[in-house]
């Protein structure tokens, strides 16, 4: 038998029952468009998250107070977050100990409460030095960052996000008012570009300082909770990581690696943590999916046995036409097929719609930066697998018709 | 000349249940071309297992079957349906065609099984069609014909293929006298042209339009006779 008549009998065996064939192919399409969904979802999120961790650029190291945490439960690395000191910040800078370094930035963060006249605001106060700017590609709306000298002199001057200046300030410029942090007056100098909601630090909602003018008076601390160090170029970062760690060693006074009270993260190490994260969590939401595909295959299987049995007649007509057994096994096989396949391409239409919906929502009433991606893995995956689940639930009630004996078929009532 | 098809000793049996039951026992026959047999019997007496075997739908339990001289009782399901295929049409009692298809599509149906082209399965199908006067109704659904036309697309079908013979089972049973007339006439037909056939009936009138009948009784060939003076079916418009 032709490969082509095969396949329009099959097409003409599923269309006798068009409803029961529409219903059948649904428990696919909805696995499938789930799977699709959550996997063009996943990339989307990851592709957000990993926006944010490019900001930092890839010769940036991260230098982080306490040990790294083994996991969730793990709470020693907290109990040691006041190690990164001004003198460590100050030796940092030095090409003596550290040659391959090109910048160093502090950050002194916490949350404190902002006043202006009756208007109040808690916000996420950062200090930090003029480099941040750069270091984090910051854009100005009006007025200007703080510079060096702001630093040096301790000037009492903040840059605002979008967020809280329509807060504390509704239509009255800002620039040049003063608003409160802990009883201390501060001068605003600069509000930012309203953006779009990463997932790390929400500028829109941040006051930003120099941090020597931030760390003691208002936040409290005598420690950095983040130092950044930028290396000239990213082939210096690991020797650069080498030094940085063999001073901290050396200021804390630690021989042994495994007491360091201090970690570090390159945007590689991140972004790994990132994809780990994303991908665990897509292999886990589409596993579950993926029950839904069982069980859509298992409603093909349940279908299949129920159209052999009511065309056992058929297929002894068949048979004693002259058709084979694999012409049988084909025929059956193939309608399982073309009712998956059918199932996998209108899945896939719908998961990109689906995803469409989704990331326009999260864009509109979410306000996050979310970008539409379809999935091109998600989309392979989603037709090997319907095809697949055709093969594996079609081929047992296929072989079940091909192994029907012709006369007893025929006499079948 | 060597017999189309012949049988040694063939033997059915039934196991149910350990409980055996004999169908067919001893079977010595054999069929030369050319010839129109009738199989009769009463109702159990083993016809319809007969022509199942012959017509390569069953095997034998026992004994030889052999078929344009070969021996084919051990051959494979794929074997025998390709032996159907290509030498044997049938024609049923239930007529069996299939419902969702036309008239041109049922009668094609065993060239697809041969791999052969729709075009030209088409153009053959067409002519044996317009044998059996059918031309204006082939692209009908056959669920819109009457039961003397849809035995007569069967006998299209069975020809479709040039086969080596027809085995016909009860051909004439759901069908009035008229239509059974001009199906057997039909048969008549196809045996003067040369087809070989055996035809499976219990109607001693049906059986009487062949040339031999072979009595089946109890599983056994009881009687083997010629029929000297075949009854000829009065049929009209025949095309020539």
């Amino acid at each position: 038998m032709r490969f082509r008549d095969s396949i329009i009998t099959a097409k003409k065996g599923i269309s006798v029952h068009k409803n029961r064939s529409a219903l059948t192919v649904l428990g696919i399409v909805i696995g499938i468009a789930s799977i699709m969904t959550i996997m063009s979802m996943g990339q989307s999120a990851e592709g957000l998250v990993m926006g944010e961790i490019q900001r930092f650029g890839p010769s940036n190291i991260f230098l982080l107070p306490g040990r790294q945490p083994t996991g969730p439960s793990d709470s020693a690395g907290t109990l040691l977050n006041d190690s990164l000191k001004q003198k460590d910040f100050e030796d940092l800078q030095k090409k003596s100990n550290v040659p391959g370094v090109k910048n160093v930035i502090p950050y002194a963060f916490g949350y404190v409460t902002a006043s202006y006249d009756s208007e109040i605001y808690d916000a996420m106060v950062i200090g930090s030095t003029e480099i941040m700017k750069k270091n984090f590609d910051l854009s100005i709306a009006r007025g200007s960052f703080f510079g060096k000298t702001d630093v040096d002199e301790k000037e009492k001057v903040v840059v605002i996000g979008d967020k809280v200046r329509e807060d504390l300030f509704g239509n009255v410029d800002p620039i040049g008012e003063k608003i409160q942090l802990k009883n201390q007056k501060f001068r605003v100098i600069g509000v930012l570009e309203p953006e779009g909601q990463g997932s790390f630090i929400d500028f829109n909602k941040a006051v930003l300082a120099p941090y020597t003018t931030i760390q003691e008076n208002v936040l409290g601390i005598r420690y950095f909770n983040r130092i950044v160090v930028e290396a000239e170029s990213i082939e210096k970062v690991p020797e650069v990581i080498r030094d940085v760690k063999s001073l901290l060693r050396n200021n804390h006074n630690i021989d042994d690696p495994e007491k360091d009270d201090f970690f570090i993260q390159t945007q590689e190490s991140i972004v790994n943590q990132v994809k780990t994260i994303t991908g665990i969590l897509t292999v886990l939401l589409s596993s579950v999916a993926a029950i839904s595909l069982v069980v859509g295959g298992v409603g093909i299987m349940n279908i299949m046995l129920v159209s052999v049995t009511e065309r056992t007649k058929e297929i002894g007509l068949r048979k004693a036409l002259g058709a084979s057994n694999s012409d049988i096994l084909a025929q059956f096989l193939y309608e399982a097929l073309l009712l998956t396949g059918l199932g996998g391409i209108i899945g896939v239409a719908l998961g990109a719609v689906l995803t469409f919906i989704l990331s326009y929502a999260a864009r509109t009433f979410g306000g996050l930066n979310f970008p539409f991606s379809f999935s091109i893995n998600g989309l392979m995956l989603g037709i090997v697998v319907s095809v697949s689940i055709g093969v594996v639930f079609g081929i047992f009630p296929a072989r079940k018709a091909s192994k029907k004996s012709p006369i007893e078929s025929l006499h079948y009532e | 000349m060597e017999a189309l098809i012949r049988t040694e000793k063939l033997e059915k049996v039934y196991m149910n249940e350990d409980v055996s039951t004999t169908a067919l026992e001893n079977i010595a026959l054999s069929i030369k071309e050319g010839e129109f047999v009738a199989i009769v019997g009463p109702s159990g007496s083993g016809k319809s297992t007969l022509m199942q075997i012959l017509g390569c739908l069953d095997r034998p339990t026992g004994g030889k079957y052999f078929f344009e001289g070969k021996e084919i009782h051990n051959y494979t399901d794929d074997e025998f349906a390709r032996i159907r295929n290509e030498k044997i049409g049938f024609v049923f009692q239930a007529f069996n065609l299939l419902p969702r298809l036309t008239v041109l599509e049922n009668v094609a149906l065993p060239l697809m099984y041969r791999g052969i082209p729709p075009r030209e399965r088409m153009k053959k199908a067409k002519e044996m069609i317009d044998l059996v006067e059918l031309s204006d109704r082939s692209n009908y659904q056959t669920s819109r014909l009457s039961g003397g036309q849809k035995q007569r697309v069967a006998i299209a079908r069975a020809l479709v293929n040039d086969p080596k013979i027809i085995f016909a089972d009860e051909p004439t049973g759901n069908l009035d006298s008229k239509s059974g007339g001009i199906v057997l006439g039909f048969l008549q037909e196809l045996n003067d042209r040369g087809h070989t056939i055996v035809i499976v009936t219990h109607e001693s009138y049906v059986a009487e339009a062949s040339d031999r009948i072979v009595h089946i009784i109890d599983g056994k060939i009881d009687k083997d006779e010629k029929v000297l003076h075949r009854r000829i079916v009065a049929r009209e418009g025949f095309k020539k």
